[in-house]
């Protein structure tokens, strides 16, 4: 990471921080609003956040790994999150499964080369009456087929 | 994609889908005074809807007792259980009854703000509920002197989860709002004495809350004749699976599975899981039963399984589910569940004794009565009721194998 | 737990065994419960595990520790509470109602029993090769609920890599049983932060910052986790096959010096009750061994005294005299590796305050690969140093690289009291019936004055001693020389000693008010550290920090387990052997005089004292890259 990049990292935690407060109550918002903007906490943005709210860097990494939607490692630009519980089970999730693998050529866990997408699965999404259902980034779609599901990918870039 | 607007169809039932005007609920309740509201909700039956069914007058109350100077109401909207889907019904359609609940919770036991969590999935509706509580603001049923009541000023925030069904737990929540690892707290202490931030706090179901606005406007004799003696009042089910009509439904208290499977028209059903992965499966043989705190307790879900289905498939995607959501803080859930699902992988190999899955259904009674929250609490109930509901089908044909156990 | 007499209760137990009631928080008044059959009243407020360890009644634990917050995570420890629907942990259930209680119901020991068979599912266990052996807080548990078998399988293959890349700490996740014991030591106890739970579900397990190995984090080696660990997922880094080598090879010239807090504490490994000092019987027992000299490291605490109490009053001069305003003040002391590299990470930008002083394990090392080989006349090259110490941050400490003043790798092992305990087992000796012998010159033995740096307050105490001495020409004002102040396990001890009638050459601290501070464990250095930032210390002198909870004494070395009793216990062993020493005062140890008088000749903080006795430090910083 150059200098400037962790300048500018620095002084947007910061911002965050006076938004959201010093106290610890804060923290998930602000891991939530680093997530959602750069797609991932780097291990810069964990320790910063750290000395910010004056609590160790582990804590930070420790709430990270403990919550499915805040990641530590670098992920794609749009994260897809398709409902493997059993209702979408029921109404027909294994053939959205296969097709958006063959059409993204990746697996489940894994980000695209261009780093345009990340395949993850994701527990029940309360669209149990309208499954299959997939989250996109923040969005959620359902009733699901293949062909619906496969230009949803598409059109995002 | 889902909006307020595709959803916003005509719904009717007998207490949350029944006519209701924005406000009414909280001009009510401002008449009424805190003991009458306490009184009402009381006399009402009521009790908690997110499944553990703790009466919510006396939560209230305990609360409301209390001389902090700072109280906090939660509402618990992490909805994860799998199969329910009503609190998204609720946000979406009947924002002002949840939010007016919150503000009566807020008024009876003096508390200044409320919260209410929502789980990261539906992050998709913060922003219009977000401009929904700019509105109340508006209307003044937020804000300072709420509808000119001098000293009562209550504000709500909304704040979001980042995906783990456990923080559902109420003290999970609290942590979660507090900024730790979603890990239920030993209790007691319990929330109404030490809550968020250490404060005296009310958490309730978004349905509990729902209903608070009807209760105090009809009464709460009106909410007691529906239901049933000990389950007053009606219901949300989420209902999904093998069915025409999947939705959520409003029936009162009482309801048989029968009944409740002829309106969504499911045919050919085999199997009915209530209340989620962490619910019961029941056979054909026990559709008579009745839903209700004395029979069938539910928070809502109803996942229907035809003839079709696999059972141990079945019980496999909800043992996955535990492996993946325990907060992996306590020895029973955390370890337990692995075991429970091991258990299933063998039964699909054949490749068990019967010592070994009695065994394990063993520990599956000490999961219910050792761990330390309502998850792991309850994680092997759908283990111990598949298994026992579905013998024939999982059994029928196994129990060959001798290799392991 | 009933103690009968004559019944040996393992180690591992003994932490369990509450004589006196513990300062029970209440909010007033008592009640009266049940338990089993017996009718007991207890403060409101009493945990059930209290309640139950005043009665004698045994309740067993695993995540529970004395010295930490309650978890309530492992659920072993789980009774029956009547009228409710699930079974409740004892250690984190409060008395607030006239409850009945039970510990021993079909459902309790069935739970109890599940929950044992799940952790040794996991339990990556090599009983016979492990160092906790016999001292192993889930082998007891498995023997006492007669665990005869897997119910659920047993792990065959390690899960996770062990880490072995700390020179002090080695951490070895398949032993782990997720008690978070190190977890709550590290966070809250230590405040130091290293690690935490990470992941979640079957995924969760103890971690550092990303996963990082532990010599890349901001780990102090304080070992504390280790004192806690119920298993040896946490253990020292055992340098004992190294030291068997050299001990072996004729060629080598093996010398070892023991710190008094091993001495204090060594017994316990053999069985014997905390309380017990084993010093001459020690010396005996090193030399049938194969040491071939045992030193006293109370010589280089004395030594410590002479050069940092220097240092201190060449400060002060500067201070008062020359009005030097960059002259730090107060000196912090810097015998603790944990404390110097706890301000070597947190507070950078505060060495200037630390003493220059090198510990007194480092200066011992650096003499006796000078001094003492030159006085007997062996070539360095041939000695290996050998350090007893309670601590595991000793075993970094010897590894700096910049300790190597004498040419060589000062000191070449740092040993802790458990691993001298396996090596003293291993030859074959009990140490308890082993007669009593003195330490070897030309250092012998030393003033109790270095005896005392075991406990937290000791250094402070010895200082006190000599610099009230050498300013005044007076003993301390205190009965018995012992300065009461400095006693005790209060976190942060502040006191004062009024400097008057001095003596010509310090003159210039007439009438000063000698203040000083003295805190143990990190989580109260950093309370110090902060007032320091506050310029709340101003007008203090002098602060003592020792890393370890109750100083050297509750060292990371020191046996398993550890609790408030035990480190009182060995505090006591501590002072009542110094109370029978002659010379208590370390400038009249003869000895320290000696070494002034041939060796380091331009004395205390002299040019050749500044080589070997003094040291620099490094500005870590948190940051981990």
């Amino acid at each position: 990471m150059l200098v400037l990049e962790k300048n500018a990292l620095s002084e947007e935690i910061e911002s965050l921080v006076n938004q959201f407060g010093k106290d610890r109550s804060a923290l998930l918002q602000i891991l939530q609003a680093i997530q959602r903007k750069h797609k991932h906490i780097s291990d810069f943005a964990q320790q910063e956040v750290a000395r910010m709210m004056d609590i160790h860097p582990v804590e930070v990494n420790s709430v990270i790994s403990f919550y499915a939607f805040l990641y530590s490692v670098p992920k794609g630009r749009n994260i897809v999150r398709l409902c493997q519980t059993i209702s979408c089970d029921m109404y027909g999730k294994e053939k959205i499964e296969e097709a958006v693998q063959r059409e993204l050529g990746i697996s489940f866990g894994e980000t695209t080369k261009d780093k345009r997408i990340t395949l993850e699965y994701t527990n029940c999404l309360g669209m149990c009456d309208q499954g299959p259902a997939m989250l996109v980034n923040e969005k959620v779609y359902t009733k699901l087929d293949p062909e619906t599901a496969i230009n949803i990918l598409n059109a995002i870039k | 994609m889902e909006s307020i607007k595709t959803l916003n169809k005509k719904r009717s039932g007998p207490v949350l889908f029944s006519e209701y005007k924005l406000g009414e609920g909280v001009k009510k309740a401002l008449e009424l005074g805190r003991e009458n509201i306490l009184f009402e909700l009381k006399g009402s039956g009521l009790k908690g809807r997110g499944g553990a069914g703790f009466p919510t007058a006396t939560k209230w109350m305990l609360t409301a007792a209390s001389n902090s100077d700072k109280k906090f109401i939660v509402c618990n909207a992490d909805e994860g259980e799998p199969g329910t889907f009503k609190d998204r019904v609720l946000l979406l359609e009947y924002p002002e009854l949840v939010f007016e609940g919150m503000i009566i919770a807020g008024y009876t036991i003096g508390a200044k703000n409320g919260i209410l969590y929502l789980r990261g999935e539906y992050e998709y509706m913060l922003k219009s509920l977000e401009d929904y509580l700019e509105s109340l603001r508006e209307d003044n049923l937020l804000g300072n002197t709420i509808l000119g009541k001098k000293d009562f000023n209550f504000d709500i925030n909304i704040r979001l989860g980042s995906g783990a069904y456990v923080c559902g737990e109420e003290t999970a929540l609290i942590e979660s709002l507090e900024g730790y690892r979603g890990e239920p707290r030993n209790r007691p202490p319990y929330p109404v004495n030490t809550g968020y931030l250490g404060h005296p706090t009310v958490v309730n179901n978004v349905e509990t809350l729902a209903s608070v606005p009807h209760i105090l406007l009809k009464g709460g004799d009106w909410f007691r004749k529906h239901g049933t003696d000990k389950s007053t009042g009606s219901k949300l089910f989420s209902v999904s699976g093998d069915c025409e009509k999947p939705g959520v439904y409003e029936l009162p208290w009482g309801t048989s599975i029968n009944e409740l499977l002829e309106l969504v028209g499911a045919k050919n059903t085999k199997a009915v899981q209530v209340g989620g992965a962490s619910g019961m499966c029941l056979p054909k043989s026990q559709f008579h039963r009745v839903l209700g705190y004395e029979d069938v307790a539910t928070g809502g879900s109803i996942m229907i399984f035809n003839e079709s289905r696999n059972m141990l498939k079945v019980l496999k995607n909800f043992m996955k589910f535990f492996v993946e959501e325990s907060c992996g803080q306590c020895t029973p859930c955390r370890i337990g569940n692995t075991k429970l699902l091991e258990a299933v992988e063998k039964i699909e190999k054949d490749d068990f004794t019967f010592l070994y899955i009695n065994n394990l259904k063993e520990l599956g009674r000490t999961m219910q009565v050792a761990s330390k929250c309502g998850l792991g609490q309850s994680s092997p109930n759908s283990f111990i009721s598949i298994l026992e509901n579905f013998k024939e089908e999982i059994f029928g044909s196994k129990g060959k194998g001798r290799k392991n156990g | 737990m009933v103690k009968r007499e004559n019944e040996r209760i393992p180690v591992s137990q003994q932490a369990h065994i509450v004589d006196k009631p513990k300062d029970l928080t209440t909010i007033g008044g008592t009640i009266s419960v049940q338990i089993n059959e017996k009718k007991i009243t207890v403060p409101l407020g009493t945990t059930i595990l209290e309640a139950c360890q005043l009665n004698q009644i045994h309740i067993p634990t695993l995540c529970h520790h004395p010295d930490l917050c309650i978890a309530g995570v492992c659920r072993v420890c789980v009774v029956d509470v009547e009228g409710m629907r699930t079974l409740q942990t004892a250690c984190s259930f409060p008395i607030t109602s006239p409850i009945k209680i039970s510990t021993s119901t079909q459902m309790v020991r069935k739970a109890r029993r599940h929950i044992i068979d799940l952790l040794l599912s996991e339990h990556y266990g090599e009983c016979y090769s492990c160092f906790r052996n016999g001292n192993c807080e889930l082998q007891n548990l498995a023997k006492e609920y007669g665990v005869d078998n897997y119910t659920f399988g047993h792990v065959e293959t390690p899960r996770y890599e062990v880490d072995n890349s700390s020179a002090a700490v080695i951490r070895d996740m398949n032993k782990c049983v997720l008690c978070k014991r190190c977890v709550r030591t590290c966070i809250d106890l230590q405040e130091v932060g290293v690690l935490e739970a990470i992941n979640r579900g079957h995924e969760t397990h103890v971690g550092t910052f990303l996963d990082k190995p532990l010599a890349d984090v901001v780990c102090i080696n304080c070992g504390q986790c280790i004192n806690r660990c119920p298993t040896a997922a946490l253990r020292a880094n055992d340098p004992s096959d190294e030291i068997w080598a050299a001990i072996d090879d004729p060629k080598k010239h093996v010398v070892i010096q023991t710190a008094p807090s091993p001495r204090a504490a060594i017994g316990e490994e053999f069985g014997i009750e905390p309380g017990k000092s084993f010093t001459g019987e020690l010396n005996t027992a090193l030399r049938r061994i194969g040491f071939d000299r045992v030193f006293d490291t109370n010589f280089t605490a004395d030594l410590t005294i002479m050069e940092e109490g220097t240092e201190l009053l060449t400060r002060l001069k500067k201070a008062l005299v020359d009005k030097d305003q960059s002259v730090k003040l107060p000196q912090f002391t810097s015998c603790s590796p944990g404390w110097v590299k706890y301000i070597e990470h947190f507070y950078p930008e505060f060495l200037d305050y630390l003493s220059s002083a090198k510990s007194p394990q480092q200066m011992f090392g650096a003499l006796i690969k000078t001094f003492y080989a030159q006085e007997a006349k062996i070539d360095p090259v041939d000695i290996i140093t050998v350090a007893l110490m309670p601590c595991a941050a000793k075993k970094f400490e010897c590894n700096r690289p910049e300790m190597v003043d004498s040419g060589f790798k000062d000191v070449d092992y740092g040993l802790t009291t458990r691993e001298m305990a396996k090596m003293i087992r291993e030859a074959g000796i009990f140490l308890p019936e082993m007669p009593k012998s003195q330490f070897d010159d030309p250092f012998g033995d030393a003033s109790g004055a270095g005896l005392i740096f075991g406990a937290t307050g000791g250094v402070m105490e010895a200082a006190l001693r000599t610099a009230y001495e050498l300013v005044t020409g007076r003993e301390v004002p205190f009965k018995n020389l012992i300065i009461e102040p400095c006693r005790g396990f209060e976190g942060v001890k502040q006191a004062s000693v009024k400097l008057e009638n001095c003596v010509e050459q310090y003159k210039f601290l007439e009438g000063v008010d000698l203040k000083f501070v003295v805190a143990h464990g990190t989580a109260n250095a950093k309370i110090v550290m902060e007032m320091l930032k506050k310029g709340e210390l101003n007008d203090v002198h002098f602060v003592e920090i020792m890393a370890c909870p109750g100083g050297c004494l509750g060292g990371g070395g020191q046996p398993i387990p550890t609790s408030a009793e035990i480190r009182a216990k060995r505090a006591e062993a501590i002072y009542e052997e110094e109370a029978s020493l002659p010379i208590r005062k370390s400038h009249e140890n003869p000895h320290v005089n000696y070494i002034y008088e041939k060796f380091l000749t331009d004395g205390p903080c002299g040019k050749l004292s500044h080589k070997l006795l003094h040291t620099h430090y490094t500005k870590r910083g948190k940051y981990i890259s």
